[in-house]
């Protein structure tokens, strides 16, 4: 392959283009040959429990972190070689929001753009719009340290937006948020990829991935486990799932023999039901003859259609947190 | 929502030369050090609060039982020991702020602003050196909260404006290498606990073994050794030798001395 200096996206069109990264921490293998291909102007959602490598992955991206092999070209400019001109054209959103905790946001959001390099002024304006679009009109005036965790992110998104980036990095935008804080930031994001930013949006929710991302790389223990839009990621996997009622006459043996024939993958036994994939919903009247014969009433079969947390599930092997679990165990 | 737009060409500011845009970052980010100060004022106090209190200890609570060679126990010897003593405790609190700059620049380093500044496109240099110039400004502000509180115990510069010049100019420059040492520390074990505990165990021995505090003409013959060969006793020997406090260097003295 020819080696191209300087930008060369015009000619691939990609916006991110990073090939086997690779980063391990001591033992631990937290990037372990990611390759990731996200066209300009598109959303891409980077789908993975925690701990999956997701965020390591951003900050290679990002020039926060020199990959251990690999190579990353954000921008059209190498993240390893010219790690400025890559910091010219993106916004971070970090996990942990990335502002000064004891200047007001106001002061966050001016320095930010001082840093730019813009006048003074502009800065200053620049700040106020932003403050204004993100409901921290009042708040700007006060210490970061005392605003709540959704102001924090919110003021975090904010100076992402300073100049405006063509590339966005939101790193799980709406992890801990309220459902107000969550509709908010996903106005933003919707309203940046509809003003043509390329966005790579790391996220633990299907949900989030669903709404925004063209495509989908669902990435566990440091590797990309699938890649697709997010409706061949359903298709590739069951279409709907079996659960069963475990009861005294339907033991989980019965239940698991009578299903063996018409399950597409290993069913799983989730407190007192069993689930398991199905492929195929032509089969339906058998398995209902099935598992009448090995002792079932109707009441205990239930036929639920996949949702993205089942695809999540079976891709990763671990139960997709939903937000309104996390809430409840907060 | 006008507010929020996708930019096609990348934002590049004012076209400027890359040392002019440098010295602007470091303005932007001395700005937001010093704009630390008035909302966390206890970040002063090492400069400020704790040289007066050492001043105030030694000077009259230790140097009322303190004479220096060949002057008797009394009034007079505690106004010579406190002229003796301002030197050394100049010289101690710049020392110090190695301690306080690498506890510091440690916390800063765990802070998550620290993401956001790696991902602007800023040279590394600015980051430092703002933090560096704006702790310099702290320590200015200290030598002068000092030099008031010297004054007012009866301490004072004797050898003319040249030499007094010379010996604050010393003091700064005492704490600027102090800011980097404090700096290159912070950044190495990025754990302030860990910063704290390495600052006050090498810290610690130099500034008190050393003739910054009494002369070190009585000491052991190991610790006499250890205090003359001490960096700190050449600063401290340095700064009163340029105030004119009546410092005179002992005739077998090595040559830090």
């Amino acid at each position: 392959m020819l080696e191209m200096s300087g930008r060369s996206d015009g000619d691939s069109g990609l916006a991110i283009d990073a090939v086997e990264l690779r980063k391990a921490f001591g033992s631990t293998k937290a990037v372990d040959g990611i390759s990731l291909a996200v066209p300009r102007g598109s959303v891409f959602g980077l789908l993975g429990p925690n701990g999956a490598g997701k965020t390591t992955c951003v900050r290679i991206l990002t020039t926060l972190l020199r990959p251990d092999s690999g190579r990353a070209r954000v921008a059209g400019f190498d993240v390893v070689e010219d790690p400025n001109e890559v910091r010219k054209r993106i916004g971070l959103v970090g996990q942990s929001a990335s502002v000064d905790e004891i200047l007001s946001g106001r002061q966050n959001l001016i320095m930010v753009g001082r840093l730019y390099g813009m006048p003074s002024g502009d800065a200053k304006k620049r700040a106020d719009e932003l403050l204004e679009c993100l409901d921290l009109l009042e708040p700007g005036k006060k210490s970061v340290k005392t605003y709540s965790g959704g102001m924090r992110r919110r003021l975090d998104l904010a100076a992402s937006l300073v100049v405006s980036p063509p590339i966005l990095f939101p790193d799980e935008p709406t992890t801990g948020l309220d459902p107000n804080g969550r509709a908010a930031t996903w106005e933003v994001i919707s309203t940046m990829t509809k003003g043509g930013t390329t966005v790579l949006l790391t996220t633990q929710y299907m949900e989030e991935a669903d709404r925004f991302a063209e495509r989908v790389a669902v990435i566990d223990h440091g590797k990309v486990v699938a890649e697709g839009t997010p409706t061949e990621l359903k298709a590739r996997i069951s279409n709907a799932t079996l659960v069963i009622q475990i009861g005294d006459v339907l033991t989980e043996e019965a239940a698991r023999n009578a299903i063996a024939p018409f399950a597409a993958g290993e069913p799983q036994r989730r407190g007192k039901e069993l689930a398991a994939p199905l492929r195929d919903l032509g089969s339906i009247a058998e398995i209902v003859k099935a598992l009448a014969a090995a002792g079932a009433t109707l009441d205990q079969i239930n036929i639920a259609k996949a949702s993205m947390d089942d695809v999540f599930f079976e891709l990763t092997g671990q139960p997709q947190k939903s937000h309104v679990e996390e809430g409840q165990t907060q | 929502m006008s507010t929020i737009t996708a930019a096609e060409e990348p934002f590049t500011g004012r076209r400027k030369g890359s040392l002019a845009k440098t010295f602007d970052e470091i303005r932007v980010i001395v700005w937001r050090n010093l704009f630390h100060i008035p909302r966390v004022p206890e970040r002063l106090a090492d400069v400020t609060v704790m040289p007066v209190m050492f001043v105030l200890l030694f000077g009259y609570v230790f140097g009322s039982a303190i004479s220096l060679p060949g002057v008797e126990v009394g009034p007079e010897a505690s106004a010579a020991y406190r002229e003796f003593l301002i030197a050394g405790i100049f010289v101690q609190s710049m020392v110090f702020m190695s301690i306080t700059t690498a506890v510091g620049v440690a916390n800063d380093m765990r802070e998550g602003v620290i993401d956001r500044f790696r991902s602007l496109p800023i040279s590394r240099v600015s980051l430092l050196g703002g933090r560096v110039i704006a702790t310099l400004v702290e320590g200015w502000l200290g030598i002068t909260v000092m030099a008031i509180c010297g004054l007012l115990v009866g301490w004072g510069a004797h050898n003319g404006f040249v030499e007094t010049v010379a010996a604050f100019a010393l003091l700064v420059g005492i704490a600027f290498a102090m800011i980097c040492i404090g700096t290159f520390i912070g950044q190495l074990v990025k754990n302030s606990m860990t910063a704290q505990t390495i600052g006050f165990v090498v810290v610690f021995p130099l500034t008190f073994v050393s003739n910054a505090f009494v002369p070190t003409d009585n000491m052991p013959a190991f610790l006499k050794a250890f205090a003359e060969w001490n960096p700190v006793s050449a600063m401290v020997a340095a700064i009163r030798d340029l105030f004119g406090n009546g410092y005179v260097v002992p005739a077998d003295a090595p040559w830090p001395l």
